[in-house]
Formats: C-alpha cells, sequence, structure tokens
C-alpha cells in the first residue's frame, strides 16, 4: 500500500481519503459482506428449481450473515483511533493497461460502513417480510435471488475504493432494480415500467462514464485516493465539469430532477422492493456519490451550488406531486424523491450539511422502509388495492399496521424528539446558514417543504387509516402474518427512537466527522429557536388541514377534476408528457427515418444503384451476344482489319 | 521451447477433417460427432500452442517460414502476437460450439448435406487461423479471400429463403474490397525491398514510404477492412447476410470473420502506413462515431431479431475502430480486448434467439412475447447476453467499451462523448427487444409441448456466459497477451499516450 | 510473269470466301467459303515460299491441309447433326449460343 501512502502526502483538501491501511482481523474479511449475497443469488438462480424448497430461506440467512459480518468489521473499526478508520482491502488487480489501473478493493471507513449497517440491516429485514409477503408468489426463489443480488451490488457500491468499482455496483444495483420492478413483467405495463427505470438510469450512467474519462484524463488514475488526494491540482473549470456529471450521474440514480421520472413508475415492483431499493438504500446512491466526491465538490462552488438547487427544486417537486396522488404507492415514491431532495440540498451546502445528509438518509432509510412495508400490509389487507380512495378507517381493522405506520408518519412529518425531527430540522437549519441570498433561498424551500410534506403524508395516513370506510366489495381487511409485521415494528422503532440515540448521543458525529471533517457553521440568518418553531407551526397547520379535509371531511370515491394545479400534479407536472413530445417521439421519428434511409438510401440508393447501373450497361453490352455466327464473324474480321490497320499505321 | 509447427498444424487438422468428411461415403451418419471431434482436437492444439506463447513479449512468436513462390516474393509465413493470438483461440472455441449449436440445423438424411454444412465450418475454421496467423501479405491475402468460398457456400446453399441474395451480396461486397486490397498489396510490394520474401511483413513494416504513395495504398487496405469489419456507410451486407444465414454461422461471420477486418487495420493499416494513418485518422474517427450511433439507432428500429443483432454488431464494430484509430494504449487495447469480448456476445445472441426461432419458427420479433412463462432458461440467458450486449458492467463488453471510451478520451474528448451516447441507446435496443420478446401474459397459441432449453443447448450457452463472467471480473490474462502487441502498433505508428493533465507522481508506480 | 499475280489471286479467293461466310445462310456453303479462305492462305504461303527460297511455307500449307481434312470432317458432323435437330441448314436458326 505504499501507494496510498505515498499520495497522502499529497493530500490537500480531503484527510480522510486517503489514509488507508491495508485491513487486518475481522475487517480483512470484508469481502464476505459482499460474497454471501452474491453468493445466494448464485445459487438460487443455477440451482433452479432445485432450491425452491429452501432457496427462499437460505437467501434470508446469507443477508443476515452479511449483516453480522458488517457488525463485526463496525466494532473492530470502533475500537480504532478516529484518524485510523480508514482501512483498504486489496482484492484482485482488475484492469491494468496503459495508463489506467485500476486494482479491485474495498474501502472501508465509517462513511462505507454506516451504509453497509444500514443497507444490510433494512435489508435482511425486508428479506424476512419478503418471506410472508411473497408467500404464495410460484416465482418466490427468483426474487429471493433478485434480492441477494441487489444487495451483493448495493454493497460494492458503497463499498468500492474507486469510481470503477463503484460503477459495478452503480448498474448492478440499476439491473436488480430493473429485474425487480418487472418482476410481474407478465403486466405489460410493469415491464415497460423497469425499462424506462433502466434506460433513464443509463442516462446518468453515461454521465458517469464521462466523469471518469475525465478524470483519468486528468489524473491518471480512477481510485479514491489518488483522486481526491490530488483534486486540488486540477483547474477549477475542470473540477466543475467532474462535478456535474457526477451530479447527472447522481440524479439518474437517486431519481432527482431532471432524471425523475422512473421512480413513480418504479411502483410497479413488488412492494418490498420498492422499500428496499426505492426508498430506503438505492435512490440513495447519488447521495453517497455526491458525499464521496465531497473532496471534488469541496473545490467547485459552482458543481456544489448546482447539487444544492437539484435537491431543491427536486424537494418541491416531490413534496407538489405528493399531495395529489391518490395511488398509496406513488404518494409514498414522490415524498421519497422528496426527502431525497433534502439530503441532496444537505450535501449541496458543503462540510455543514454532509452529516446532516447522512443522518437524513439513515433516519429515511428507517422510516421510508417502514411505511412502504406498512403500505404492503394494507394492500395484502386490501386484495392488492393502491387506490387510497377506496381505504379508509382502516386503522381499527389492522392496528399492527396503523401504529407502525404511525410512527412512520410521525417521523417523516418531523414530530419533536422523532428521528425524522432530528435529522430534517438540522438540513432546515444548514439551509439557513448557507451564506447570501442562498441561504434565504435555500431555507424557505426547506421550510416550505417541511409544510408541505405534513400535509400529504397526513393526507396518505388520514385516507388510509381514519375517516370513512369506503372499501369495495369484496374487501375483508385482516392483519398481516408475524413474518410481515416483526420487520415494521423494527423500522417503527427505528423511526421513532433512532434519533435521540444516534444525535444527542454524539454517536453519530464522532463517527462520520473522520471522513467529512468539522464543518463550521455560517451565522444562521434566523436564529436556531425560530426556525424550530416555524417549522412546527408548518407542520402543524399541515397536518391541521389534512385532518380537516380527509379526516374529518367525506373523501370521494371517485377523484374531483380538480383545478388545473391538481392535475397537473397528478401529471407529475407533465414529466412525461415533455418526455414524450421532446425526447421519445422525435426520437422514434428518427429511428423510423433512418431505417428507411438505410433500406432505401444506402442499400437502395447507394450500393442499389451502383448495382444497378452495372447490370443495366451489361444489358446493352449483352445485346451484342446474338447468338448469330455471322456477325461474330464480322466482328472477328473487324478486329482483324483494326489490328493490321494499327500494324500498318505504326510501322 | 520446442520446434513444433503449431500453427501449420492447427491450420492443417481442420483443413484434413473437412477433406475427409468430403470423401466419406455418402451418409456418413457420425459427420457431426467427427466434425465435432476434429475442431476439438484443435482446440487442444491451440491450447498447447498457447503454452509455447510467451506472455509479455511482444514479438511475433510461434514462427514459421517457408520459401513458397520465391519468383513472386512469396512465402508462407506463419507467427502470432498477442492479438493474433487471442483471435484464432476465439476461432478454436468458438467453432465447436457452434458446432453443437447446428447439430440439428441439417437433418441426416442420407445426402451429403450434412457432411458438406460441417467440412464447410471446418474448412471455415482453417482459413480463419490462416489469416490471423499469415506474416506474409500475400499469404494474408490468399486466406482473406478463400475465407469468402466457405461463408458463400454456408449461406447460400443451407441459409433461409432469401439466402441466394444474401449470400451474393456478401460475395460481391468482399471480392470488392478484396479487388482493391490486391492492388494495394501488390503496390505495396513495389515500393518494397522485394526479393524472393518480399511480402513478408517483416520487411514491409516500417518502410517511411511517405507522400500520396502511402495513402493510396493505405485506402487500399483500408477500405477492403470497412467493408469486412463491416463500418457505415458499407454495411450494408452484414444484416442481410447474418439474417439469412443459419445461427451458427452467423456466429462465424460475425463474431469471427468479421474482426479480420479491425484486426487488420490494427496489423497493416497502422503498421505499414503509419504516416497516412494520423493522415486518415479524423475521417475515420467521424465514420467510427457515427457507426456507433447509426447502427445502434437501427437497430432499435428492427423488426427482425437476426437484423438487429447484426445491426448491434455494427455499433458494436464502430466502437472497436474508434479505438484502434484514438491510438492510445488504453483505447487499443480496449478494442483488441472489445474484438475477443464481442465474438462471444455475439454468439450468446445470435445462438439464443436461434433457439428461440427454432421454436416459434419466426425471426419476428412481433411474434413473440410471454416467453420467459413459456422457455424461462432461455428468456434468462437471452437477458444475460443482451446485458454483455449492452456493456453491463461485470460482463465482459463492459471493460473493454469502458477502455474504448476513457482511452479515446484522452485524445478526442468529443468523439468520446459522443460515442458513449451508444451506451444509452444499446439499454434501449436490448431492452426493448427483451420486452417484446420475452414479457407480457404467456402467448396462448405456443404448445404447452415446447422445450425449455435442452441439454444440448445448455452445452452451447453455458461456456458463453462462463466467458463472460470470467472476462468481466479477471480480464487481465488477456489484457496482459494483448497489451504488448498494442504497444508495439503503438510504437510503428510513433504516438505517445497523453500524460494526466495533473502529474501524478508516485501514483500507481 | 511476276509471282505477285498469285498473291492478287489468293487475295481476291480469300475477299471471296469471307464474303461467303459473312452472307450466305446456308451451312454448307458456309463451310465451303471457309474451305476457300484457307486455300487461299495455302496458295498465299506457296507463294511467299517460293519468294523467299525457303521451305517454311510449304510446311505450313502441308499443316494446313492436315488440320483442314480433320476440320472437314468435325465440321461436316456438326452441320449433320444441327441440321437433323433443326431441320434446318441455316446458320441464323442456330443462335441460342448467346446471353
Amino acid at each position: 500500500m505504499s501507494v496510498l501512502e505515498t499520495s497522502a502526502g499529497l493530500a490537500l483538501a480531503d484527510p480522510s481519503a486517503v489514509r488507508a491501511i491495508e485491513a487486518t482481523g475481522t475487517s480483512a474479511l470484508a469481502w464476505l459482506l459482499i460474497a454471501l449475497p452474491l453468493l445466494g443469488a448464485g445459487l438460487l438462480l443455477v440451482g433452479g428449481r432445485a432450491t425452491d424448497k429452501f432457496g427462499p430461506l437460505l437467501a434470508t440467512l446469507l443477508s443476515w450473515g452479511s449483516f453480522v459480518v458488517g457488525a463485526l468489521v463496525v466494532l473492530q473499526l470502533a475500537g480504532l483511533g478516529a484518524e485510523e478508520r480508514s482501512l483498504s482491502v486489496p482484492l484482485w488487480d482488475w484492469v491494468t493497461t496503459g495508463n489506467l489501473s485500476v486494482h479491485a478493493g474495498l474501502l472501508i471507513d465509517p462513511l462505507s460502513m454506516a451504509f453497509v449497517l444500514l443497507i444490510t440491516f433494512v435489508g435482511s429485514l425486508i428479506h424476512v417480510y419478503s418471506l410472508g409477503y411473497m408467500q404464495h408468489d410460484p416465482d418466490k426463489r427468483r426474487f429471493f435471488a433478485y434480492l441477494n443480488l441487489f444487495v451483493a451490488a448495493m454493497l460494492i457500491l458503497v463499498l468500492a475504493d474507486s469510481y470503477l468499482l463503484l460503477f459495478v455496483g452503480w448498474e448492478g444495483v440499476g439491473l436488480a432494480s430493473y429485474l425487480l420492478i418487472g418482476f410481474w413483467n407478465h403486466n405489460p405495463a410493469y415491464a415497460s415500467a423497469a425499462n424506462k427505470a433502466f434506460v433513464v438510469n443509463r442516462i446518468g450512467d453515461f454521465a458517469l462514464i464521462i466523469a471518469m474519462a475525465y478524470m483519468l484524463y486528468t489524473y491518471g488514475a480512477l481510485d479514491y485516493a489518488t483522486v481526491h488526494g490530488e483534486a486540488g491540482s486540477a483547474a477549477t473549470t475542470t473540477l466543475t465539469v467532474i462535478g456535474l456529471l457526477l451530479l447527472l450521474g447522481a440524479c439518474g440514480k437517486s431519481a432527482q430532477f431532471p432524471l425523475q421520472s422512473w421512480l413513480g413508475d418504479a411502483m410497479a415492483g413488488p412492494t418490498p422492493v420498492s422499500a428496499l431499493i426505492h426508498a430506503a438504500t438505492m435512490v440513495t446512491a447519488g447521495v453517497y456519490l455526491v458525499a464521496r466526491s465531497q473532496a471534488i465538490y469541496d473545490l467547485t462552488p459552482d458543481a456544489r451550488l448546482a447539487v444544492a438547487i437539484v435537491g431543491a427544486i427536486t424537494l418541491l417537486y416531490g413534496a407538489i406531486v405528493g399531495c395529489a396522488k391518490d395511488d398509496i404507492k406513488k404518494a409514498l415514491a414522490a415524498s421519497t424523491m422528496s426527502q431525497i431532495g433534502y439530503m441532496m440540498l444537505a450535501v449541496g451546502l458543503g462540510p455543514i450539511g454532509y452529516i446532516y445528509a447522512i443522518f437524513h438518509l439513515i433516519t429515511h432509510g428507517f422510516f421510508k422502509a417502514g411505511m412502504f412495508l406498512g403500505a404492503g400490509s394494507v394492500m395484502h389487507a386490501m386484495n392488492d388495492r393502491v387506490d387510497m380512495r377506496r381505504f379508509g378507517a382502516l386503522g381499527r381493522e389492522i392496528k399492527t399496521t396503523w401504529i407502525t405506520f404511525g410512527a412512520g408518519w410521525l417521523a417523516i412529518i418531523g414530530f419533536p424528539f422523532t428521528a425524522g425531527w432530528f435529522s430534517k430540522d438540522h438540513i432546515i437549519e444548514s439551509a439557513f446558514s448557507a451564506p447570501g441570498w442562498q441561504g434565504w433561498v435555500f431555507g424557505l424551500v426547506a421550510l416550505l417543504g417541511a409544510g408541505i410534506t405534513a400535509f400529504y403524508m397526513s393526507r396518505l395516513f388520514f385516507m388510509t387509516f381514519h375517516g370513512k370506510a369506503r372499501w369495495e366489495d369484496d374487501a375483508a381487511p385482516h392483519e398481516s402474518p408475524l413474518t410481515m409485521t416483526v420487520p415494521m415494528m423494527v423500522l417503527a422503532v427505528g423511526s421513532l427512537v433512532l434519533g435521540a440515540v444516534l444525535y444527542p448521543t454524539g454517536v453519530l458525529t464522532g463517527w462520520l466527522e473522520p471522513v467529512f471533517g468539522h464543518g463550521e457553521a455560517h451565522e444562521s440568518l434566523i436564529p436556531l429557536i425560530g426556525i424550530q418553531v416555524s417549522v412546527f407551526v408548518l407542520m402543524a397547520l399541515g397536518v391541521a388541514l389534512a385532518w380537516l379535509r380527509y379526516g374529518r371531511d367525506e373523501v370521494p370515491v371517485v377523484a374531483p377534476v380538480g383545478s388545473f394545479a391538481t392535475r397537473a400534479a397528478r401529471q407529475d407536472l407533465f414529466q412525461d408528457e415533455f418526455n414524450e413530445t421532446f425526447l421519445r417521439r422525435p426520437g422514434a421519428g428518427l429511428v423510423a427515418g433512418l431505417e428507411v434511409a438505410d433500406n432505401d438510401v444506402i442499400d437502395g440508393g447507394m450500393v442499389g444503384g451502383t448495382s444497378r447501373g452495372l447490370a443495366g450497361v451489361a444489358n446493352v453490352v449483352r445485346q451484342a451476344q446474338n447468338g448469330f455466327v455471322r456477325s461474330y464473324a464480322l466482328t472477328m474480321l473487324a478486329g482483324i482489319v483494326a489490328i493490321l490497320g494499327a500494324v500498318w499505321v505504326i510501322q | 521451447m520446442s520446434d513444433m509447427p503449431w500453427l501449420s498444424i492447427m491450420l492443417a487438422v481442420p483443413a484434413l477433417g473437412a477433406l475427409a468428411l468430403v470423401l466419406m461415403p455418402r451418409g456418413f451418419a457420425r459427420a457431426r460427432e467427427f466434425a465435432l471431434g476434429v475442431s476439438l482436437l484443435t482446440f487442444v492444439l491451440a491450447l498447447f500452442a498457447g503454452l509455447e506463447f510467451i506472455v509479455g513479449n511482444s514479438k511475433m512468436q510461434l514462427v514459421e517460414e517457408y520459401s513458397w513462390i520465391p519468383q513472386f516474393g512469396v512465402s508462407f509465413a506463419l507467427g502470432v502476437d498477442g492479438i493474433a493470438l487471442s483471435m484464432i483461440m476465439l476461432s478454436v472455441i468458438l467453432v465447436p460450439i457452434c458446432l453443437v449449436a447446428a447439430w440439428d440445423d441439417v437433418p441426416a438424411d442420407g445426402s451429403r448435406r450434412l457432411q458438406g454444412y460441417v467440412a464447410w465450418i471446418l474448412l471455415l475454421e482453417a482459413m480463419m487461423i490462416g489469416v490471423f496467423a499469415a506474416t506474409d501479405v500475400f499469404l494474408f491475402y490468399i486466406f482473406f479471400e478463400a475465407m469468402l468460398v466457405p461463408v458463400y457456400f454456408l449461406i447460400g446453399q443451407y441459409g433461409g429463403p432469401d439466402r441466394a441474395r444474401a449470400a451474393t451480396k456478401f460475395l460481391l461486397y468482399s471480392l470488392l474490397g478484396g479487388l482493391i486490397m490486391l492492388v494495394a498489396v501488390i503496390g505495396l510490394y513495389t515500393v518494397g525491398p522485394g526479393g524472393s520474401d518480399g511480402f513478408l511483413l517483416a520487411n514491409l513494416t516500417g518502410l517511411e514510404i511517405g507522400g500520396l504513395t502511402e495513402k493510396l495504398l493505405f485506402l487500399g487496405f483500408f477500405i477492403a477492412f470497412a467493408i469486412k469489419a463491416p463500418m457505415f456507410p458499407v454495411h450494408t451486407w452484414l444484416p442481410h447476410a447474418a439474417t439469412e444465414a443459419r445461427p451458427a454461422t452467423a456466429v462465424l461471420l460475425v463474431g469471427v470473420l468479421d474482426k479480420v477486418g479491425t484486426f487488420g487495420m490494427l496489423r497493416f493499416c497502422l503498421q505499414m502506413f503509419p504516416e497516412a494513418s494520423r493522415w486518415a485518422t479524423p475521417v475515420v474517427i467521424v465514420l467510427a462515431v457515427t457507426s456507433v450511433i447509426y447502427g445502434a439507432l437501427l437497430a432499435i428500429a428492427q423488426k427482425d431479431m437476426m437484423r438487429l443483432i447484426a445491426f448491434t454488431s455494427i455499433s458494436h464494430f464502430g466502437f472497436i475502430v474508434l479505438g484502434i484509430f484514438a491510438m492510445t494504449t488504453v483505447s487499443q487495447t480496449g478494442s483488441t480486448l472489445y474484438m475477443v469480448n464481442h465474438g462471444f456476445t455475439t454468439a450468446a445472441l445470435f445462438l439464443i434467439a436461434g433457439m428461440l426461432v427454432a421454436r416459434r419458427g419466426s425471426r419476428t420479433i412481433a411474434d413473440y412475447g410471454g416467453w420467459q412463462r413459456v422457455t424461462p432458461l432461455i428468456a434468462g440467458t437471452l437477458l444475460i447476453a443482451g446485458l454483455s450486449g449492452l456493456s453491463l458492467p461485470g460482463l465482459n463488453a463492459f471493460v473493454s467499451e469502458f477502455l474504448v471510451i476513457v482511452g479515446t478520451f484522452q485524445r478526442y474528448p468529443a468523439a468520446a462523448v459522443l460515442g458513449a451516447t451508444g451506451v444509452i441507446l444499446a439499454a434501449l435496443y436490448i431492452l426493448l427487444w427483451y420486452q417484446k420478446i420475452a414479457t407480457g401474459p404467456r402467448p396462448e397459441d405456443v404448445a404447452s409441448t415446447t422445450r425449455d432449453m435442452t441439454v444440448r443447448e445448455k452445452f452451447v450457452v453455458a461456456p458463453l456466459i462462463a466467458a463472460f463472467l470470467v472476462l468481466g471480473f479477471y480480464p487481465k490474462p488477456v489484457i496482459d497477451l494483448l497489451e504488448p502487441a498494442v504497444t508495439t502498433t503503438l510504437q510503428h505508428v510513433g504516438v505517445t499516450d497523453p500524460a494526466p493533465t495533473v502529474t501524478a507522481e508516485g501514483s500507481e508506480g | 510473269m511476276s509471282l505477285s499475280v498469285y498473291i492478287y489471286l489468293a487475295t481476291i479467293l480469300f475477299t471471296i470466301g469471307a464474303l461467303v461466310v459473312l452472307l450466305r445462310r446456308n451451312t454448307i456453303i458456309v463451310f465451303m467459303g471457309v474451305e476457300l479462305m484457307l486455300n487461299a492462305c495455302n496458295l498465299a504461303l506457296i507463294t511467299f515460299s517460293r519468294m523467299h527460297g525457303n521451305l517454311d511455307g510449304q510446311v505450313y500449307t502441308l499443316f494446313v491441309m492436315v488440320v483442314a481434312a480433320a476440320e472437314v470432317v468435325v465440321g461436316l458432323a456438326i452441320i449433320m447433326s444441327i441440321y437433323r435437330a433443326r431441320r434446318s441448314a441455316s446458320v441464323d436458326d442456330a443462335n441460342l449460343l448467346k446471353l
């Protein structure tokens, strides 16, 4: 590891990213984290029907195994001094040619391990939940194989020690997401949703590939140690371009504006998938990428500002769309977008925001996953229906679900002392302390977002669990089995207490500080207490409004036409119409036109023209071959005379 | 080091095997088994030859040289560098796989048809080994042209309904390129040192011809290789030929034979005409990027799945040519690795699509739908092959495509960015295709007796998928094999890699 | 009498023969035209032999006579079979040898 030590000497911006020493002890076995679920995926896919019986259980066990390894590694890491908590696990020499040299290896540091714990813990809980949720699905084995594949890919993503290996996990989770969204692809709409997710993600991936090309061009390397260590020696323009490209990549994966359109459709997947992939883990990969690349963003205020702006736009976008959706999963998806917008905004604020972004990411992983599982439980109770206008008054019928969902609801609206309150309030406070106009804009957006969040999440909660029953005739709500409710309970507890456990005790700050350094907060524009009070007031207003409209009043079974704003929000603010008009249709026209052109112009015109021309000439010339011996004789004679004449002339 | 003439033996074994098959009595029942045995023997021989090869040595190895037609300066000279050896390995691996895949293509009806079919495949194998191993320009030309004969008959006699036209189109295109190249070959001899071994590659590299002559000679070779490769705008023979050919023939045609084009660009255009190559680079880069995007867009439009695969190949060949002419170590290593990877990917795509066609009896994509529920294994492996085609990280094609893009970026950022849009388009053409084939409700009109993948077909697919994974996660052995040859090529051209703009001292030592 | 007269005679005979071949349709007549041209050549060869005082021309003539005899045999046989097949001795009726 002399490589890393040498470059550590050059470290300018980021002290942590470069000081990795080779792991020993438990950490050296960190590859097991990835290997276990990968093994599960491989066994279940290759083993085929033979593994139908024990496959799902095996996959769940392997996922828990991965969690245990992760916990052991964290224990070892915690035992080290704060400055030494960055270990590397070299694996193998992957691609080495010319000036490109990438060794596959893992980077174990507080940031990656925080993700590992979140992924393996929530992931394993959702494995357990799926045992119940997918019990009667004939393709259960395949589902668990994909889940394991996802966990493995996500762990590759967060544990990678180079952008290239990160990219493997990055596309790997994209693949798992594609497979799982399209899991019930006998429904053509679901298959289209899967395709949409993959293709939109590919646009982000394209940006990421170019970003890597630019890094290689600039630094001659792709590993974090070199790139981050020498980030400062490149021109600011270069850094800004790389930063923007990385941001576009992050937008694809995290469903941020302008690449947000796929997440709503992705709800076609089974609900545990929505909980794990499209709420708790995969969609936060963009936040991880930006946080991981902090050494670059620290040096380029422009790109960082872009991150914050994207976060702010998506935050509002998701919140507005969330207000109008009647599909419980789509409403949750919009809320996910909005919450990730908060995280993006936080990482865009720089050192003051990183820790809160990761904090919110973790708490969000708990409460949103919990609510998605709750939604799954509701669907389970209501014959897989998702229209909230046909729910209502379910709180009495499925009490466990009601209570656990309620915990998540309190957390997301930021009810004081729940997990969400700790993490979101800090983001809002950080936003207000951004310099100049940014502080006002981002702060107010974040504040407004909190109010809207309270409104639409309460709307969702009241429409589903309170008010009058608007069930369809065949509905017979019943509580889900224990395999499903226990994970919900665990996550509900997390939603309530995780914040109090992690933040006031200083656990999280202490853990992440070696990575992010200590961000000195600017003077906030408004006193802290003022912010906290206004957040609470807005939240209370949102909840009250929602109660009046959806708890107390009758909710119509058929959605009213509504104002233009409502209709626009229902249609995701016309994102799909925009894409259809400006991207897909011209694209389809271009493709169809080219197909005609290839047949008619290139094959038919250029090549066909040449061959037709040759055939025409041949047709003329062959007239001379008329079969009459005497005409042949005449030509012979003429030829001889011509030759003799030529000889005569020459002499 | 033994003095076994490995390459000649590898050349002779399939050729003699083909001859033996023709001499066998009519209706020889074990023709397929015999051919498979011969191809496996060739494979084993190639393994032994590979053991003799010293990785990291950039010189030609396993060299053989015999005087053949000294009056014209022609020698029978064979030898391989890393690139040639990897292409030969690709051929000898794919031929047995194709033979197994083509097991039921031609019924054993007691006539000579089956014998002829496998004999042509074996002969083609011999030609492919010859063309990659030849180190005499004239010998290369002979193999280059002779290769057309087996393919012509494989398409023209054993292909689909429009086979005659497809075979003729293929032959005419290739002959046109070949004849232009013949002129250049002869022209090259006249500017070379001449003598009884004047066609030897070693005598013709580093000539420093210069001027118009070099440019014309370059063009003579390049046009032939561009047709072979095939690049936009001389690509139209490929979709037609690949559609009408049997899947196994299409694999050998697209997967191996077309590589002669890009292989030739590396070995002949770049090494013998460095100045002209640099002169032509801008145009070639533009054409390559056009091929990438054009092939991908047309692939999206296709309604016939074999045509679709052919267009994906045109797109991928665009990447290969782009990497070759970007002339950095990274991009060229990527290109040569891509040549190997593309062979496996296309093989899997064609053969698995062929399995579907064999069951449904139609190449039209719209005739399918919901086949994940009819033949889950075939649909699943098709998806894996498709993912390899769209360069999913972890599978083979990703490493090479990535190397091409980042390597090209070091010299031609705009071309790299434009080419990289192929990544997005690839997702479209593969996934839309897969969606139409495999997803949706189970089709009503498919007999419930339709079998999923048979054991024979598993033997076809398994080695290919294994190759995907190995080359995706551990491409190092192949890269180590290829890189010295690439370095030599770049030395001949006289270009050096651009250094990182931030000089990274001490990093990645 | 100068030897050149024989050359003129040979030229005239050759021209007649050529015109017969080009203008007449009956195969037998055409064939006779060919023979006439051959003999005109023979006459010219012998005259040249005499003019130059060596025997090469006469040797050639002997060869031509031998070959002409063989040609007559083959040619007549072909004419016979064409006549049998087509019931006609016209050269223009045997015009299948074309694209």
